[in-house]
């Protein structure tokens, strides 16, 4: 066998058959590829995940602390905004999901209503948690910043939230003080969930014009597939977010 | 990798999960908030956080198995997930493993 021909035999190993356009070269196979992207997402997210851990871990400590002030702290969230947050998100990572589903199957237009229906809820989410942090500006409950402990020293000078909760005993005021750790956070976690739900939100719009320039209906899914892992996982740390701060600490 | 195995992984990748399964899932998700929500207003004492984070990982099971598609992954995502939620808990049981013994015999 001569040299040439080697070469040429090396070749044709590399390119054994006919590949997507979208196969990058140095991926042998399609299936490679799509596994290689998969596993760096999961990478991605799994960083992710230790980074809200971090959060979740002070969270669980300082409640444990200072158990009184977040049980009363929490009494402040209103459980109806929290529920309707949860439903619209959940109702978001479904239509993400059938998004998903769109792509593989190639169907355009199903895609990109996906999208924009993806689109909206993600702002619904944030326009109902703009309701809630307005609330707590109103209420002087920013920590740091525009901050009052007067319902918790007085509950009867709440009488909204006195009216739900009228077992909450006046804290002493050193334990007062602590209700500040909760919101600080509850704006800590809520804001950094927001934040990738922005980023997300962001991302939804540059897809929905790639979309309709058929740019995911070529059997190339990758990206919606990825970004649907994200969209996901935001979804994720909501459902543990929800129950930690609105709803675990309604009695006592 | 052996043939069959590479058989098996492509099998993985072609694998499109049905809007049935998905509508399936969200309806569950939904009934699973609604659940959450409605237990918060019994006092069941040391068992409402307890409940509550038991329906959040079931709910953020389902998540991860159907609308991530981990289910119909292959091994290396699926060893990928579970050392992933493994060191979470691993790095967490340490941290108040430190808060509960540093004043250990000193109160």
């Amino acid at each position: 066998m001569s040299d040439s021909s080697a070469v040429h035999g090396a070749v044709a190993e590399v390119h054994p058959h006919e590949h997507p356009s979208y196969q990058r070269h140095h991926f042998e196979t399609i299936e490679q590829q799509f596994d290689t992207t998969n596993f760096a997402m999961w990478l991605f997210l799994l960083t992710e995940i230790m980074f809200f851990g971090g959060l979740f871990t002070a969270y669980l400590i300082m409640r444990n602390w200072y158990y009184p002030a977040f049980v009363e702290a929490s009494h402040q969230l209103n459980v109806g905004w929290g529920t309707a947050n949860t439903a619209v998100l959940i109702t978001s990572s479904f239509t993400m999901a059938m998004g998903v589903w769109n792509a593989e199957l190639r169907r355009k237009g199903g895609l990109v209503l996906c999208l924009v229906l993806t689109f909206i809820l993600g702002l619904a989410f944030l326009g109902i948690k703009t309701i809630e942090y307005h609330e707590k500006w109103e209420k002087y409950h920013i920590p740091g910043i525009r901050y009052s402990e007067s319902a918790f020293l007085n509950p009867a000078s709440d009488p909204e939230v006195h009216k739900s909760y009228p077992d909450d005993k006046p804290l002493a005021p050193d334990m007062a003080a602590h209700t500040e750790m909760y919101f600080f956070l509850y704006f800590a976690m809520t804001g950094m969930h927001a934040l990738h739900m922005i980023i997300g939100i962001a991302i939804l719009g540059f897809m929905i014009f790639r979309a309709r320039a058929g740019a995911y209906t070529t059997g190339h899914v990758t990206f919606v597939e990825n970004f649907g892992l994200y969209w996901h996982f935001v979804d994720i740390i909501w459902i543990f977010l929800f129950p930690l701060l609105y709803l675990i600490s309604r009695h006592q | 990798m052996s043939e069959q195995a590479r058989h098996e992984n492509e099998n993985h990748e072609h694998h499109i999960v049905s809007p049935i399964i998905y509508l399936a899932v969200g309806a569950a998700l939904l009934f699973g908030t609604g659940l959450t929500v409605a237990v918060s207003y019994i006092d069941l004492g040391v068992f409402n956080p307890i409940i509550a984070l038991g329906i959040a990982v079931v709910k953020a099971t389902l998540v991860v198995l159907f609308f991530m598609h981990v289910k119909y992954s292959t091994k290396l995502t699926k060893l990928t997930v579970l050392a992933g939620i493994f060191v979470f808990l691993a790095l967490i049981g340490m941290t108040l493993a430190d808060y509960i013994s540093r004043a250990w015999g000193r109160w």
